[in-house]
């Protein structure tokens, strides 16, 4: 909402500085959102005659002028094709900066000719406007004068933001009345006007029909034989200065009281309406030519206003082309009204209509506004474009929301943290337009007709606080004694998580929770319900099935921007439906390429399954058993299924060729993917960890070498050697995997011996190496090398 | 004596390890001078014995200290000569660690979680795919509400009860889940990702909030004031950071705020929104309003990092590039 200081003052009789006004805009949430001086970049710029206008001797498209500036003459070169003796226009002196481009003039000198200045197109000048040639200033505008306060723009340009509560300040009344209740001045409301009506032939020969459920209040009165033109210089220039074009008297005057008072208006060329007027709800389908020149399909239930021949206007958002007023417009016909706020809100927004209507109907307009406005418009229109007003018309009535509410003014303490005492809290109610009835704690308030916002208690609180100033609030410090860790285990989890693959070397990204359905099959697909209805682009249309492919995309991009050793993770939600059980958080990660770069001490090598293996088994922390069958985006020879009994803790491994292919990526590419939210929290209920007991006599280690066939897991002839002597047994480990070609590898298996009691003698060691070699060469069918 | 001497003249002229140790064997060996002189002994008279032991004793001694200091001094020599041959290129770098990034929002998050965690707030969470009255009804979010517009929410398919399921467009439903779910007094943070149908440079279809809402019996705007006073200064490691609370309007707080802060400059940067939670969601939370009261906030997350970290460009949060996570990430030891 733009306002100028000028017109507030209007409403508001003040002496703040401009300082104060602006803190108290914020303050009182009317957020102020740009502040705007034009006056000072167009200061320099006057008003200025050109006496004589001569072709250049060496340049055919300019002319040589001899320029009047008030106190002296001097000579331009001008280019513009509408330079010509006696047009008044605007001329910057040499040091002054063009407002379009930023640079300061200077004397030039064009082919041969001496020029001191610049006659400044409106384009030139940033105002606003197209235009062709030179300003054209009006014949009696004073030499010499600023031009900016010609256009009356020597004046300070406001900009506030308006909440969706408060439609009433969408008029400068309603800023005005807000910066008066926070003591910055006197509001002047303005006076109520009585239009006195003659006796005018022909209204009585139409009717108004109103449906009042579409439109609770309509009024409206025909003024005949005004004269519509251009406007007069006032209210031209106010439009301007708040960036309103000027278009005609009648349509400008309109366009004054919406954004004076926040009151919507319309006026129709009355000789253009042809036969009676029917407020109505719209049927499926009716179409109509908007003033903005565009035709609009109607859904059902829109409020139309029509005349014989149809919908001539869209109520409360747009009037229509049929019936707009021009320069011949001699007969009108003046609508005030009172429009649902949610039916213009359902309306408009699919048609996608933006009006400065629309946006005060949307949000509320003040229903007791509507004669008033009417009178007022009608007084405006008489006194600048003549005529005579018919009666008023009127259908249904002005609406009453608001309802008296209790308080308690001890609640803008209790619940607003500020004490305010009882009558200051009634003073301030009072200047916002609140009846004010009883006293000391048993008050009663009725919100004014233009605030639809105000129900209850908490509302008349948040009135008295903006009013005395949020930042009177004593500020309190927060906080008691937690009871309980922020985080509960499982939420802990994730951030441990966290840390522990960057300790692995991997970087943490987030990406998007939608994908491409191309990539969403690649994994295995996504249901009908996890389907956008909306999506902001077909790339982003469904909810990922899992987070493998934008990895997979991140790595892409970052291989080619020249990244060898990519590792990325990303700690997430996955989606299988949309109900809460179908939301799995995740921890998913994928390396490719080398594992880490090659530096000097150690060359590089590339990634495999062991390393997506490790960082598999640093997530989920615990044993778990190993399934060979994996989902269809890993290779099915080179991964695995972790599960815990019959549940699925996630996967490892290398992914399926096809997948490398198609995210265009270089291998190997391995990863995994844990449901971290399934694993199962640590049981104990104990701080203290298992208890160590040491040994003091000598451990032993023996090795073996074991030839099985390839196929033989190793893990079944690790656990074969354990289970050979599980007391003496204290360790087993795989020191090297030989490949001896023929399908055959050697496995090499160190086993640590230890008793707890007594140093082993040669002949229990015997014993049970001879045991180890049983149990292995019977679990794996190997020999022993 | 003289064979002592002679051997204290060997043992400072011995210029190696085993040129001393040849010394040494020389006098105390199986065959040396000074044992073969011991092994006499054994014939002289008890009285001999002992005026000559005692003799003997004391030569040993004097030759075995010569013998240790030489052998300490050779030493010394030899280790000093081995140590000017044994060098490193120092400069070379060390041995890389694997060393990853957590992303900033990660750490942030981690901030914030520890910032209310002190306060008392424990961490509440939802689902990201909503069903329509947690994100909006029961928020007192009217149908004809502009945030319901199709252009600012992602829709999904109805479910079951014809609910329309969302995305959801702010973290507030957790604020609902939480108290349908539990009693007054409530606590709770929810950080998370949200949704909103929007793509440029200063908007992505998905962001992150975190929510905070406390409700019991005495809780007012004094203290909200303190808690995000609180907050801003610690996480903006600034204890004079001023913040500027105005009015607002949200349909489920009453009254309702923007907190603005003064962060490097003396413009005010609007951070947060915040209000006493709206009697209409206590109900719809089965929560007597006339009893209970309590505030609510939600913040952006992305844009407090970007200002506290000076990140400009918000779209590179998603966008997984190495250069920038390794710039703009966090170490693991980073975490406080």
């Amino acid at each position: 909402m733009k306002f100028t200081l000028s017109w507030l003052r209007d409403h508001l009789e003040t002496t703040a500085p401009l300082d104060t006004i602006l803190d108290t805009l914020t303050a009182l949430g009317l957020t102020v959102e740009s502040v705007e001086n034009k006056a000072e970049a167009l200061a320099p710029f006057t008003v200025c005659l050109i006496e004589e206008a001569e072709r250049h001797p060496n340049a055919d498209r300019l002319q040589v002028c001899k320029v009047n500036t008030g106190t002296e003459v001097i000579q331009v070169v001008c280019g513009a094709s509408n330079a010509r003796k006696g047009l008044k226009t605007v001329l910057g002196r040499p040091g002054v900066v063009i407002p379009s481009t930023g640079q300061a003039l200077k004397v030039g000198n064009v082919r041969g000719v001496d020029s001191f200045g610049m006659m400044c197109s409106a384009t030139e000048l940033l105002l606003g406007t197209e235009s062709e040639g030179i300003v054209e200033v009006e014949p009696n505008a004073p030499l010499g004068e600023s031009y900016a306060k010609l256009l009356g723009l020597d004046d300070v340009l406001i900009d506030i933001d308006i909440t969706p509560n408060r439609g009433d300040c969408l008029g400068v009344l309603g800023i005005a009345r807000d910066l008066a209740a926070a003591g910055l001045g006197k509001l002047h409301p303005p006076s109520l006007a009585v239009i006195r009506h003659s006796d005018l032939a022909g209204c009585d020969t139409v009717t108004l029909q109103c449906d009042t459920g579409v439109c609770p209040h309509f009024t409206g009165r025909i003024i005949r034989n005004v004269k519509n033109g251009p406007s007069p210089e006032g209210l031209r220039k106010k439009l301007q200065s708040v960036g309103l074009k000027s278009i005609s008297t009648l349509v400008d005057i309109t366009n004054f009281f919406s954004h004076d008072r926040a009151r919507p208006l319309h006026v129709f060329d009355w000789d253009k309406i042809k036969g009676n007027i029917t407020i109505r709800a719209s049927q499926e389908g009716e179409s109509f030519e908007a003033l903005d020149d565009k035709t609009y399909t109607l859904k059902e239930g829109s409020t139309v206003i029509c005349d014989d021949t149809g919908i001539i206007s869209l109520a409360g958002i747009m009037g229509g082309k049929s019936t707009g007023c021009d320069e011949t417009t001699t007969n009108v016909f003046l609508e005030a009204a009172f429009f649902d706020p949610i039916q213009i809100a359902m309306t408009a927004r699919p048609l996608g209509i933006i009006s400065d209507a629309r946006s005060r109907f949307e949000r509320g307009v003040d229903p007791a506004s509507t004669l008033p406005g009417l009178e007022a418009a009608t007084k405006m229109i008489l006194e600048l474009c003549g005529g005579e007003a018919g009666d008023i018309m009127e259908a249904g009535a002005a609406p009453s929301f608001n309802t008296p509410i209790r308080f308690r003014p001890e609640r803008v303490e209790s619940l607003g943290g500020l004490k305010v005492a009882p009558q200051r809290a009634a003073e301030i109610l009072t200047s916002l337009g609140f009846e004010v009835t009883g006293s000391g704690e048993a008050f009663t308030a009725l919100p004014p007709s233009w605030r639809f916002d105000i129900e209850r208690e908490a509302d008349l609180v948040e009135e008295i606080l903006r009013v005395e100033g949020y930042d009177k609030i004593p500020s309190i410090p927060y906080g008691v004694r937690p009871e309980a860790k922020p985080l509960s285990p499982l939420q802990t989890r994730r951030f441990r998580v966290r840390d522990r693959l960057a300790g692995r070397g991997m970087t943490e990204v987030v990406t998007w929770s939608f994908i491409s359905p191309k990539e969403a099959d690649l994994f295995g697909g996504v249901p009908e319900s996890l389907v956008l209805l909306n999506p902001i682009s077909q790339d982003l249309s469904v909810m990922r099935p899992s987070l493998l492919p934008h990895l997979l995309s991140a790595v892409a991009r970052n291989q080619n921007r020249g990244a060898d050793a990519v590792s990325l993770f990303e700690v997430g939600p996955q989606y299988t439906n949309p109900t809460p059980e179908g939301q799995h958080m995740m921890a998913a990660g994928v390396r490719a390429g080398v594992f880490q770069e090659g530096n000097w001490t150690q060359k590089t090598r590339p990634v495999d399954l062991y390393d997506a293996k490790g960082d598999a088994l640093a997530v989920i922390e615990m044993e778990a058993q190993g399934d060979r069958a994996t989902p269809s985006w890993y290779h099915p020879g080179r991964s695995a299924t972790l599960k815990l009994g019959k549940e699925v803790l996630g996967y490892f491994g290398e992914l399926h060729p096809r997948i490398v292919k198609a995210f265009d990526l270089k291998g190997p590419v391995v990863g995994f993917e844990i449901f971290i939210d399934r694993l199962p929290l640590p049981k104990k209920k104990t701080t203290a960890k298992s208890k160590l007991i040491l040994s003091p006599y000598q451990a032993v280690e023996r090795d073996f070498s074991l030839v099985v066939e390839n196929a033989v897991a190793a893990e079944i002839a690790l656990k074969a050697a354990q289970k050979a002597d599980p007391v003496l047994i204290q360790d087993v480990t795989l020191f090297d995997v030989f490949d001896l070609g023929d399908g055959k590898k050697a496995l090499g298996i160190r086993v640590t011996l230890q008793a707890q009691d007594h140093t082993l003698t040669d002949g229990e060691i015997q014993d049970v190496c001879e045991k180890v070699v049983a149990s292995l060469t019977r679990a794996t069918e190997g020999v022993l090398r | 004596m003289d064979l002592k001497n002679q051997i204290l003249t060997d043992i400072e002229n011995a210029s190696s390890l085993q040129g001393l140790e040849d010394v040494r064997v020389a006098a105390f060996g199986k065959k040396g001078a000074i044992t073969e002189l011991m092994k006499d002994l054994g014939s002289k008279t008890p009285e001999e014995r002992r005026e000559m032991g005692a003799a003997f004793n004391i030569l040993k001694q004097e030759l075995t200290d010569a013998l240790d200091t030489r052998k300490q001094m050779l030493e010394e020599a030899d280790l000093t000569a081995r140590l000017t041959t044994e060098t490193l290129d120092v400069s070379l770098p060390p041995r890389p660690v694997a060393s990853g990034k957590i992303h900033p929002l990660s750490s942030v998050m981690d901030q914030i979680i520890h910032i209310f965690g002190g306060m008392g707030f424990t961490v509440a969470e939802g689902p990201d795919i909503e069903e329509d009255f947690y994100n909006f009804t029961a928020l007192n979010v009217p149908a004809e509400h502009p945030a319901r517009e199709m252009q600012d929410t992602f829709y999904l398919p109805p479910g079951a009860t014809e609910q329309p399921y969302v995305l959801r467009t702010h973290t507030s439903p957790v604020q609902i889940r939480t108290m349908l779910k539990g009693e007054p007094p409530i606590r709770i943070i929810a950080p998370g990702r949200t949704f909103r149908s929007d793509y440029d440079a200063t908007h992505t279809p998905m962001f992150h909030q975190v929510e905070g809402i406390v409700v019991d019996k005495h809780t007012h705007m004094g203290h909200l004031k303190g808690c995000l006073e609180e907050f801003c200064r610690l996480f903006f490691e600034d204890p004079a950071l001023k913040l500027r609370f105005r009015p607002s309007y949200f349909p489920f707080t009453e009254p309702s705020a923007e907190v603005d802060i003064q962060w490097k400059g003396d413009k005010w940067l609007e951070i947060l929104g915040c209000g006493m939670v709206h009697p209409n969601v206590l109900r719809n939370c089965n929560i007597d309003p006339d009893v209970y009261q309590g505030f609510a906030f939600g913040m952006g997350i992305e844009r407090i990092t970007m200002l506290k970290y000076g990140i400009e460009d918000l779209r590179l949060f998603f966008e997984s590039d190495l250069r920038w996570l390794n710039h703009y990430g966090f170490s693991v030891d980073a975490r406080e």
